[in-house]
């Protein structure tokens, strides 16, 4: 059973953003991680770039699979986890502990337009 | 026991091979013009200094830890690795080609020229199509040459809007890169419950931004898409084009021809159907064929035979250009043109009519210990399940490949097409004897009898190679790709 | 019926047919329509036994001549120690499959590791891969790698000096996508950089530039690499990997990316064909690189292996997001590079790189003293060097007499760029493998005909 958590927003890609003041938080969920096995690799996007909603933004990379991340919500790249550099894995470990990069300048019409926790799981049972 | 890097066995001052002296008039070396000191290379490279029995003890034991078609069986689905004949390889090494520069005047390479030619006819005639391209090295590349050959036409024909390709979710994983690096967008196709191309998913995509359906017949479940004639129709009525990914076409050759399918062009993997060695990897060759309406597309220069031989024809204006660097994998063409001359037009049908004989075999044989989903009648290969000995013993397709190697054989393509869980693809061709086949058979079914007792050994294997699994998660961590 | 390599006997046959459970062959293609099913194959020639087909291809062989080749242009006549042959030509390694099963292949993951090595060392960076079709294929494969290294970038600058056939592929990969080739113009037969800088704009991804270029002239690359790595563009050198023994490699340039042919270093001319195609590039593009790459790392008990590696980015993986189609390449001519460069050694290199620039001198200089005949440029070249004719019929009279001597004096500019302009201008190719009495003989027919 995929894990969601409650009070985050989700895409229909597998990402999740989380809202701290004017930082938007973004990772990839549970079943995304599951899905690519151990994570040998994030590509960290560049520090001060504007991405639009649905933008490729990431690649995360497992031995046998290579995802694209798509930028959920607009916004401008302001932080990216370094953590991720030499231990991709913590996204396996602890997926919702450990984001992939954060946004500021983001677009609140995107984030509201994104799944709750009750539809994500609803969704991800269609699938 | 492994082999250490040359680098490691080398002495300073060692030779594995002596020039001659430089043999100028005395004074001349001294009147040489010197290279300006900014465009001199100032750091020596770090390459072996051995002895000439080095080179040949290093490669001739790592030789030893390679298995090729002449060692045994290879029954990788979608590969075709059938036998290369000895004939091609002694012709292949004839001076008379092998000395032949490709810019010498074409009065004195009319062999090659002719050679070429020759199998452009050939060619055309086994796949049904009116004339071709051999510069592609590779079946990838000829995907590549004939997306761009499409693109071209629609384009002269003033519809740039057909910017899709449509492409089964079962097809190999080069037919949405090539379509992708042509800058088309990639629209998947389901496939139905019997394995085959879903005709409402298809009508249903099929539009005016469509360029081309890309598929394989017989399909990469070794299935015959028996509506090829109806997608056809489909696909030309909404003015796309149909493409064919030859890699399965030694179901099928000498049996029926892609064109008759109303396929509008075609590569052909020449390392596959037509028995140019595979090397490790390559050199290989994927000629483009095509029908008259892309015809005017294909690569320049042309080969046209004149009344004063072979000529290049490089004119042709809505040509793409050029995708090689000069003709094409020359020698690669060669031995599939002995190949062809070889076996005639009764050889290649009695090729293609074993390959599905031998895969039909396997498969009956197989059939009640391994779930083969989309049934045990198929053409020159088959998709089996190790599902079932995953549920209960905990071996996976996997573990069953890695225990063949330790019975001398190389597995079968594993975990493709991904319409088949733990999926094993086996394509025998038509080299392999009944003797052969048998053990093949029997050496799988004591596999499968093995994970009953003692599948640790299973999914520990290999156990008698050099190495055993290796670990691939520290490759891509730590990458130590040089010495 | 028994058909070449094919085993089966008419006892085989029953048997099988009876183990499916069907009456004849021709069951096993009832899923094709009678449309479809030819009656009779395809209309080629009958097959023809091992002895048939050697005549044949002899007397097709007959009608090709070969000659002592002063013929360059991307393919050159070198020097090959008998090694290359007799070792890439072990079964095992001319009938393995790509080492998808790294356990049973740990020979050749071996040689092509070593072969990535090797190119690392001679171009001075740090990753390599285990090959691609050709030196042009390489260049379009560089352009997709910078394109798609730099956001929102459409643009590739590429040198008009490059091969004009290299030229030509790119243009190929272009057409009918929204990638640009914007050429920069040649100013004395070498590249004209001096305004570079003001060429770079954001759509700009890098810049694509050949040494020795297509007319053998050796080019200075000073102050490029800052320029370009400024405006956040990448650098790619092409160069014949041989002369690497002698000019500035590209990680003395600070280039990111290094492509080039390995023909000169181990392959036979072949009309052609197989080439063999390689790029290095600098560790920060370790990702983006195409092609297979082989790394070792180790078994669960320790030992050393190799294994194809990275392979997230290939296209098998990748699929439509990927930036490259490459799935084989030329990993047996790869290898027959491998051997050749064992033998070699660097001392061999450096010699073989020496020798061919002494001699294309030696010849160049006494052919320019003659009339009718001018070097274009008095600038520095290597193994290969462009000269010029004052009239067509002095030309043609010129390669006549060279060929009826069994010489092939050069290759005109003209079959290349297919442009009159060219008519008059052969590009002549002079390696160590040129015998003091071949340079004797092409310079003795040379003052026959030009006096």
């Amino acid at each position: 059973m995929s894990k969601i958590v409650e009070g985050l927003r989700y895409s229909k890609d597998h990402e999740w953003v989380r809202l701290e003041g004017d930082k938007a938080y973004v990772g990839i969920t549970d079943h995304a991680q599951h899905e690519l096995g151990e994570i040998v690799f994030v590509e960290l996007p560049p520090l001060g770039e504007r991405y639009g909603k649905g933008e490729e933004i990431s690649t995360v990379e497992s031995v046998k699979a290579a995802s694209a991340i798509l930028n959920p919500i607009e916004g401008v790249v302001s932080e990216a986890n370094e953590d991720l550099d030499g231990s991709p894995e913590l996204v396996n470990e602890d997926c919702y502990q450990h984001h992939l990069y954060v946004l500021q300048s983001y677009s609140k019409e995107d984030y509201e337009s994104l799944l709750d926790a009750k539809l994500y799981e609803a969704y991800l049972a269609s699938l | 026991m492994s082999e250490p890097l040359l680098i490691d066995l080398s002495k300073k001052g060692r030779k594995a091979y002596c020039f001659p002296p430089l043999d100028l008039p005395r004074g001349f070396d001294q009147a040489l013009p010197l290279l300006p000191a900014n465009l001199i290379r100032q750091k020596s490279a770090r390459l072996p200094e051995v002895a000439e029995l080095d080179v040949v003890r290093h490669f001739t034991r790592l030789s030893n830890q390679v298995h090729g078609v002449d060692n045994g069986m290879y029954p990788l689905g979608s590969c075709t690795m059938k036998y290369n004949p000895k004939l091609s390889e002694h012709i292949a090494g004839m001076r008379e080609f092998t000395q032949i520069h490709p810019l010498q005047d074409i009065s004195t390479s009319q062999g090659c020229l002719s050679v070429m030619y020759n199998l452009l006819e050939d060619l055309s005639s086994i796949t049904g199509m009116s004339w071709g391209t051999l510069q592609p090295c590779a079946g990838a590349h000829g995907e590549y040459t004939g997306l761009k050959m499409i693109r071209s036409y629609f384009l002269k024909k003033g519809e740039a809007q057909r910017t899709k390709v449509l492409i089964p979710i079962s097809a190999h994983g080069t037919n949405p890169a090539s379509a992708a690096v042509n800058g088309f967008d990639v629209v998947p196709i389901a496939s139905d419950e019997k394995g085959m191309v879903d005709l409402a998913d298809l009508a249903s995509k099929l539009d005016d931004t469509t360029a081309a359906l890309m598929l394989t017949n017989p399909n990469t479940l070794g299935l015959f898409e028996k509506e090829i004639l109806q997608i056809s129709t489909m696909v030309h009525n909404s003015g796309a084009l149909l493409y064919y990914d030859g890699a399965n076409l030694n179901a099928i050759m000498g049996m029926a021809t892609p064109g008759d399918m109303g396929f509008d062009v075609i590569h052909l993997n020449l390392h596959k159907t037509f028995s140019t060695p595979h090397g490790g990897g390559g050199p290989g060759s994927g000629p483009v064929m095509c029908n008259d309406t892309l015809r005017p597309f294909l690569p320049k220069p042309d080969i046209e035979l004149t009344d004063s031989g072979y000529v290049y024809r490089w004119d042709d204006e809505d040509s793409i250009g050029k995708v090689s660097l000069f003709w094409g994998n020359f020698l690669v063409l060669l031995r599939a043109y002995v190949y062809i001359l070889r076996m005639g037009s009764e050889g290649i049908r009695a090729a293609a009519r074993h390959a599905v004989l031998n895969a039909n075999y396997v498969a009956s044989r197989l059939a009640s210990t391994f779930p083969i989903p989309y049934g045990k009648r198929c053409m020159h290969e088959f998709v089996l399940s190790c599902e079932n000995l995953k549920e209960q013993y905990g071996v996976t397709a996997q573990d069953v490949a890695k225990a063949l190697i330790d019975e001398g054989y190389h597995p079968p393509t594993m975990y493709f097409p991904s319409l088949v869980s733990e999926a094993l693809m086996i394509e025998p061709t038509e080299s392999e004897s009944l003797e052969t086949l048998d053990t093949f058979v029997d050496t799988l079914l004591a596999i499968a009898e093995r994970a009953k007792t003692d599948s640790e050994s299973l999914k520990t294997a290999p156990h008698t190679t050099v190495v055993g699994r290796l670990d691939e998660v520290r490759a891509v961590k730590q990458p130590d790709l040089r010495y | 019926m028994v058909y070449p390599y094919i085993p089966h006997t008419d006892e085989d046959r029953k048997h099988m047919l009876k183990a499916i459970g069907v009456d004849s062959l021709d069951q096993l293609f009832d899923g094709l329509s009678e449309d479809l099913l030819l009656s009779d194959s395809v209309p080629i020639s009958h097959g023809r036994t091992e002895d048939e087909v050697q005549r044949m291809i002899d007397s097709i062989a007959q009608r090709n001549v070969r000659g002592i080749p002063f013929l360059g242009c991307g393919c050159y006549d070198h020097i090959i120690p008998a090694t290359v042959k007799a070792l890439s030509s072990l079964p095992s390694f001319v009938t393995a499959y790509t080492p998808y099963q790294a356990e049973m292949s740990q020979g050749l993951l071996q040689a092509i590791y070593e072969f990535q090595s090797m190119i690392c060392e001679i171009t001075g960076l740090d990753v390599a891969n285990a090959s691609l079709y050709d030196g042009a294929n390489a260049a379009s494969e560089a352009a997709s790698l910078m394109i798609g290294a730099k956001r929102k970038a459409t643009t590739v600058l590429v040198s008009e000096t490059l091969h004009p056939f290299t030229l030509q592929v790119l243009q190929t990969w272009a057409k009918g996508t929204e990638h640009v080739i914007r050429l920069v113009g040649e100013k004395e037969g070498v590249v004209d950089l001096s305004s570079l800088a003001s060429l770079l704009d954001p759509s700009c991804s890098g810049l694509i530039v050949q040494s020795p270029n297509r007319y053998g002239l050796l080019e200075d690359y000073t102050d490029v690499a800052g320029i370009l790595h400024e405006q956040g563009c990448l650098f790619a050198i092409s160069n014949d990997p041989l002369s690497l023994a002698i000019q500035k490699s590209p990680a003395e340039w600070d280039a990111d990316i290094a492509i080039g042919d390995t023909q000169s270093l181990g392959l036979s001319l072949a009309f052609g064909g197989p080439s063999c195609g390689y790029m290095a590039v600098k560790e920060s593009l370790l990702r983006k690189i195409p092609g297979r790459i082989v790394g070792a790392t180790v078994d669960e008990q320790g030992r050393r292996g190799y294994t194809l590696t990275l392979q997230a980015r290939e296209q098998h993986i990748k699929r439509e997001r990927a930036t490259s189609n490459v799935c084989s390449n030329q990993a047996l001519a790869a290898l027959m590079t491998t051997i050749h460069l064992s033998s070699l050694g660097w001392g061999g290199m450096v010699d073989a790189a020496n020798q061919s620039y002494a001699k294309s001198h030696y010849l160049a200089y006494h052919l320019a003293q003659l009339p009718g005949i001018t070097l274009i440029w008095d600038k520095p070249f290597w193994c290969e060097f462009p000269l010029v004719f004052s009239d067509a019929k002095r030309m043609r009279k010129f390669l006549q007499e060279l060929r009826n001597e069994g010489i092939f004096a050069g290759v005109r500019l003209s079959s290349l760029t297919r442009q009159v302009k060219d008519e008059l201008v052969l590009l002549v190719a002079v390696t160590e493998k040129r015998s003091r009495e071949e340079l004797e003989m092409y310079l003795a027919a040379a003052r026959r005909v030009m006096k």
